[in-house]
């Protein structure tokens, strides 16, 4: 399998990447390489063998259900390029 | 073609808001209505090196509905990133699940329509998965900006799917009633549907009857209501035959309800859907629920409601329908079964009786919740058990249960007492009245010895007048058949 330009500026899009022509080549070259290797581990058979989703044979941890954070608003606003009244502020979205 | 040439087919997906005191993954309170953003840790907002740290409440929560319906809760399942870009989603991805749900399979049965009409169906559920929510966007102008409060960020969900197995907006609507019941009786969500804790998409599609495939579905999204629910389903419908009997096509898309107009529109297409692309979280292990674990939730499970009606119609003697309604919702079983327990069990039906007569009745008119019932259980039980042991009438129960519903009096006993109801059973003193009445209506009785039983009932409604209700009306027509005999 191998991708087209058009299906790397597909998924550029999605990752809100901006790729100059130029540069979707060099990124499809690269990821064409990446599709190679998967190539030959798809033609290992894994029949039977459970698919994976961690690499580490553990289980997640877990907390207790308490309310253990403060307000921080104050500290973390600081940082915001723009707020009021306790909202961070941004360019105008409507779905 | 009409409607009837069409046969509807609805799948649900509910998100439920699990009533944890913090957040699916970090500490933060999740508590309703907070100042803007003062419950947003810097999990929820998402501040570079941050790492979630799963709530064990919210997983025991999920086993809980896993149980009750009867479903496969997963030994080990999955987190998942579903990948988009959107404000209030600062990660620039949901943690859910996708292909390793925790819960996976069971069934709901629900009741639809009332009366005659009513049947039962089994609804089978896909899958229920634990997620985030997002934070919310405000659209008011904010110097033409977009207004962002994360406090709802990272508050846990349960999305629950069903099978395409709804056949009408009435079934959509019942599933969704017996979910709600069923979240708020096992205690895993408060299904404030105002604040958004019980949410509804339906995916509705339409195919000619007898066909084998599924049509093309839409999904309505956000539904809050069961009202808007409906609606929604019969305008969307609709709109589907429509639109293919006029030779269109239904395409795949996204639609959202409008109430005021009652009329679904287009948020997007297909073609311009989301493309998430999920893979599982590097941040978050396996999760892993032990049998052990899931014994332990196991036994603190409450009686479900299916099991409740079965005991109230084997052990109780309640009719299917009576012990449906009464374990409708976990309040109304609850104020039945202290009802009940105040009563004695011999006493089940009238309890019954009462709480969805009377009561039910008073309650809608007032529009109160049964938990606010101004008469309690204890009260209830108290008048039940003076009707049955002849202390008073039915009919002087019911001004008994008005003088209890205004506070005239803290238990039926002192109602009864301070207000001399107590029925009148000497049989010298109902003679003494009979006596009166049949000499101040000599016309009815000369009309009864003439044959007309209805001159009978006339006199007896005498007796009662004259005994202020308070005479017992059995009491009152066997002496008085004596005298006219």
């Amino acid at each position: 399998m191998s991708l087209s330009n058009e299906q790397v500026g597909h998924l550029a899009r999605l990752a809100r990447i901006a790729l100059s022509d130029a540069e979707i080549d060099a990124t499809r070259d690269k990821l064409n390489g990446i599709f190679g290797l998967i190539e030959q581990m798809q033609a290992v058979d894994t029949a039977g063998v459970e698919p994976m989703s961690h690499p580490q044979e553990l289980a997640t941890r877990l907390r207790e259900d308490l309310v253990t954070e403060q307000d921080r608003r104050a500290a973390f606003q600081q940082v915001a390029p723009q707020t009021e009244a306790g909202l961070y502020l941004v360019p105008k979205v409507i779905e | 073609m009409s409607r009837t040439d069409w046969e509807v087919v609805i799948g649900l997906e509910v998100h439920a808001q699990l009533n944890t005191a913090s957040k699916i993954f970090s500490g933060a309170s999740t508590a309703f209505g907070a100042e803007p953003n003062v419950q947003a840790s810097a999990v929820d907002i998402a501040l570079p090196g941050v790492l979630p740290v799963l709530n064990r409440g919210a997983v025991e929560r999920a086993i809980r509905f896993g149980l009750a319906i009867g479903a496969h809760v997963a030994e080990k399942s999955v987190f998942a990133r579903k990948n988009y870009f959107y404000p209030d989603l600062p990660k620039g991805y949901q943690i859910s699940q996708m292909d390793l749900p925790v819960v996976q399979g069971g069934a709901i049965t629900i009741r639809v329509g009332e009366g005659e009409q009513a049947y039962e169906k089994t609804v089978r559920l896909t899958r229920a998965h634990l997620e985030e929510d997002a934070g919310k966007s405000l659209h008011e102008d904010f110097h033409g900006m977009t207004g962002i409060d994360l406090n709802r960020a990272g508050t846990p969900l349960l999305e629950i799917v069903s099978e395409p197995d709804m056949r009408s907006s009435a079934e959509a609507v019942a599933y969704a009633r017996s979910l709600h019941a069923l979240v708020r009786w096992i205690d895993i969500c408060d299904g404030n549907m105002q604040e958004g804790s019980f949410r509804c998409d339906a995916n509705v599609s339409v195919r000619r009857k007898g066909a084998t495939e599924f049509g093309t579905r839409r999904e309505i999204k956000n539904l809050n209501s069961f009202r808007f629910l409906q609606q929604a389903i019969d305008f969307e419908v609709q709109w589907q035959i429509d639109t293919l009997e006029d030779g269109g096509r239904v395409q795949q898309a996204t639609v959202l309800f409008d109430p005021d107009s009652g009329e679904t529109r287009m948020m997007r297409s297909k073609e311009d859907a989301h493309d998430y692309r999920y893979f599982p979280d590097p941040d978050l292990l396996p999760l892993v629920v032990s049998p052990d674990w899931k014994a332990r939730v196991q036994a603190g499970m409450p009686e479900l409601p299916g099991a409740m009606k079965a005991r109230f119609m084997d052990e109780w003697g309640l009719s299917a329908y009576d012990a449906t309604t009464l374990t409708a919702s976990k309040e109304v079983a609850d104020f039945y079964q202290a009802t009940v327990t105040a009563a004695g069990t011999a006493l089940a039906k009238p309890c019954a009786n009462w709480i969805m007569g009377d009561l039910a009745a008073r309650l809608n008119k007032a529009e109160l919740d049964i938990a606010a019932s101004p008469v309690s259980a204890a009260q209830l039980a108290g008048l039940v058990t003076r009707i049955a042991d002849n202390t008073i009438s039915n009919a002087i129960g019911k001004k008994v249960f008005e003088a209890l519903w205004n506070g005239e009096g803290a238990s039926a006993d002192e109602v009864i007492d301070k207000q001399g109801l107590k029925q009148v059973t000497d049989s010298g003193a109902i003679e003494a009245m009979i006596d009166e009445v049949l000499a101040a209506n000599q016309k009815s009785v000369d009309e009864f010895r003439a044959g007309k039983e209805k001159a009978f009932n006339a006199l007896v409604g005498q007796v009662m007048k004259a005994s202020k209700g308070k005479a017992s009306p059995a009491q009152v027509n066997e002496l008085l058949k004596k005298k006219l005999g």
